[in-house]
């Protein structure tokens, strides 16, 4: 359900209906390829000109290959990819070229996302050879200005990865991003291989360069903390689909997905009074298989509020009561303000349909 | 390790040096790795002597005055026909022929290092483009050229070997094609295999999301990660190739006579070692100098490369 007139700017880039599939267990006949990963199944989004959306979701949620289908690294199986209006879904690499000025990714390792036999100044200075933009001297002076920006010393521009630390590589790693002054940043898990005590240094630059160059992000992650910290709005994914999209203040203070609520009520407080107070909504079991996600909604399994609509039916992506245009929710019931779920239990025990029978439990009857 | 400044102090540290900063690569601390290590500078001396003698063959030849195809019936032989032993005139004595066997080992010095460096070249070049081609397109071709590999590498080579010297007839080039032929394939498949776990790293996609085309990620992001395991096979292939073109030799395939190729001496001593004992033993010794430090090299290579690898595995050698 594409949300409209909600953000402060226009679209810059629409997801409609985003779907990715792995086969698995591939063979020389192509006819056999029955199995496949779910990664991504059905996702629209919309990232609106000079915010941040924050894309949260547990390790195999389907975040990042969400991330590289929006920046086109994979092709997708179904759905569109709209760049500034433009239908960038089936370009070819040459044809991609011009959109990847604007459109540039800052990857996850810094370890393993620059070239270990090249020195930094021609990693950073590579998209500008690549675009023919700038060569020789003009080249070395726009790579050593932008090792400036990101706060790396420009005379370590002869120096070679491995003589950087975790921190100085993500620096490295998001020059190279900035070099071509694009407009969108696929950030996917910029920090979470970074040192705590670096993470802050990494997501402040890239407060910085976004306020002093108007970028708009994409950030992925799978840190709800960090995600709070840098994002105007955030989406939350669960096995390959959306469970909710909101406002981050809004998200934070109320959710409205069961899965968000657990989500959210694990995040740990720094006040040990309050997280006394609180109550943790413990889940149960592990998300289940994205080669055979279960049917209808894709947490009924874990869900302490399911009911057997849940499994009839995927609940689409929109608002529910009173909310907003602007926080949609992926649940036929979502939770309302000072509910209790933390003494609930997984409501259909059976991840299939077997379990559909009535045998369902109320949220709340704790023993 | 030197200090390396963080960003923040970047201003003050570029304002204290202002030389310009080198980096030191991989392949620059690969090598002073391999500098500090006494195997490898040993059997690179043993190789540099070998080479100087190789090179300085004819010279030796004049100084003592035989040519590598001289036979001296008279001087060189026993009154009963036999080889004469290591002496003034003969250092290390004569072949069945009266010629000076030095000289010839020597000459064969040529041969066998001719062979193995360009049956070597030949094979690197051919399985890496074989290889990386197999590896980074993937698909149908992969299977087509790593099938191919297989079935190269499971041939019997001498074999066919044999085959093709009698086919074509024994020489030189023939030699060289055939070595490289059965080498190729053996860097091809490290190559493939490299190329393919390669392929899906990180630095590749961050090449493709600033818009690199192929040839960029092949020859830029892709190669020159995957030479070093090149670099330590082809180091080990030369001693290979240079046995592989002695046993040619040896069984009358290779270089034809009366050029000198330490596998054809070896092969004539053979009726010979009971009376002429020099006879095999220095071609021998030759042979085994020659392989004994391209191989240790070899292994020096690869843990100068990877310094964290094999060490940890061997119990660490240090």
């Amino acid at each position: 359900m594409a949300q409209r007139a909600s953000g402060p700017g226009d679209v810059l880039l629409r997801l409609d209906g985003v779907v990715k599939h792995f086969p698995v267990g591939r063979g020389i006949f192509p006819g056999r390829d029955a199995d496949a990963v779910h990664a991504v199944d059905g996702v629209s989004l919309e990232v609106h000109r000079g915010e941040t959306l924050g894309l949260v979701g547990e390790t195999g949620s389907g975040k990042s290959t969400l991330a590289r289908c929006a920046t086109r690294l994979h092709t997708l199986t179904a759905g569109r990819v709209v760049f500034e209006g433009h239908d960038i879904t089936t370009l070819s690499r040459r044809e991609l070229r011009p959109y990847r000025r604007q459109l540039q990714m800052v990857f996850q390792d810094p370890y393993g996302s620059l070239n270990p036999h090249r020195r930094v100044g021609s990693i950073i200075g590579d998209p500008l050879a690549v675009h023919g933009v700038a060569a020789g001297a003009a080249r070395r002076r726009r790579v050593q200005e932008l090792m400036e920006l990101v706060g790396l010393n420009p005379e370590h521009y002869n120096r070679y990865p491995a003589e950087f630390s975790g921190g100085q590589r993500q620096r490295v790693g998001v020059a190279r991003a900035l070099a071509l002054r694009p407009k969108l940043i696929v950030c996917d898990e910029p920090v979470s291989a970074l040192d705590v005590s670096i993470r802050a240094q990494i997501l402040n630059l890239l407060a910085d360069v976004q306020r002093e160059l108007d970028l708009t992000y994409l950030f992925i992650s799978h840190d709800l903390s960090v995600v709070r910290r840098v994002s105007d709005r955030v989406a939350v994914m669960y096995l390959g689909k959306l469970a909710e999209v909101a406002p981050a203040a809004e998200l934070y203070r109320r959710p409205r997905h069961p899965y968000v609520t657990a989500l959210l009520s694990a995040v740990p407080v720094a006040d040990p009074d309050l997280a006394d107070r609180r109550e943790r909504i413990i889940l149960a079991g592990d998300p289940p298989s994205p080669v055979h996600p279960p049917a209808g909604c894709r947490f009924h399994p874990r869900c302490p509020k399911a009911q057997p609509r849940c499994v009839d039916e995927a609940p689409p992506l929109v608002p529910r009561g009173t909310d907003g245009a602007d926080h949609p929710t992926a649940c036929h019931f979502p939770v309302e303000p000072g509910e209790d779920l933390a003494h609930g239990h997984a409501a259909i025990d059976q991840p299939d349909q077997e379990a559909v029978g009535g045998l369902h439990r109320v949220a709340g009857s704790s023993p | 390790m030197t200090v390396t400044a963080p960003g923040q102090a970047a201003a003050d540290a570029a304002a204290a040096r202002p030389g310009a900063i080198q980096g030191r690569g991989p392949w620059r601390l690969a090598w002073e790795r391999l500098r500090r290590d006494p195997v490898a500078v040993a059997s690179a001396a043993t190789l540099v002597l070998i080479v100087v003698a190789a090179v300085a063959a004819p010279a030796v030849a004049h100084a003592v005055g035989h040519g590598p195809d001289d036979q001296y019936p008279d001087i060189g032989l026993t009154p009963a026909g036999l080889p004469v032993g290591p002496g003034r005139t003969f250092l290390l004595g004569t072949d069945n022929l009266g010629r000076d066997l030095l000289v010839r080992i020597l000459y064969g010095a040529r041969i066998s290092l001719l062979v193995g460096v360009v049956a070597t070249v030949l094979a690197t070049v051919a399985g890496v483009v074989v290889g990386l081609v197999a590896g980074y397109l993937g698909g149908v071709v992969d299977l087509v050229l790593a099938r191919f590999m297989d079935m190269v590498l499971s041939f019997p080579y001498l074999l066919l070997a044999i085959a093709l010297v009698s086919v074509f007839g024994p020489s030189l080039t023939i030699s060289m094609l055939v070595i490289a032929f059965f080498s190729w394939a053996a860097i091809g498949r490290v190559v493939r295999g490299q190329a393919l776990s390669i392929r899906e790293k990180e630095y590749v996609e961050a090449s493709w999301s600033v818009g690199s085309g192929g040839l960029r990620v092949m020859f830029v992001d892709i190669l020159p990660n995957l030479l070093a395991p090149v670099l330590v096979l082809a180091t080990l292939l030369v001693p290979a190739a240079i046995v592989f073109e002695a046993t040619l030799s040896f069984l009358g395939l290779g270089v034809p006579p009366p050029t000198p190729t330490w596998g054809g001496m070896l092969s004539d001593s053979l009726a010979f070692y009971q009376v002429a004992w020099w006879f095999p033993l220095f071609p021998g010794l030759a042979l085994l100098a020659t392989t004994l430090a391209f191989n240790l090299l070899g292994d020096s290579v690869r843990d100068a490369l990877d310094p964290t690898g094999g060490r940890a595995a061997a119990g660490g050698r240090r």
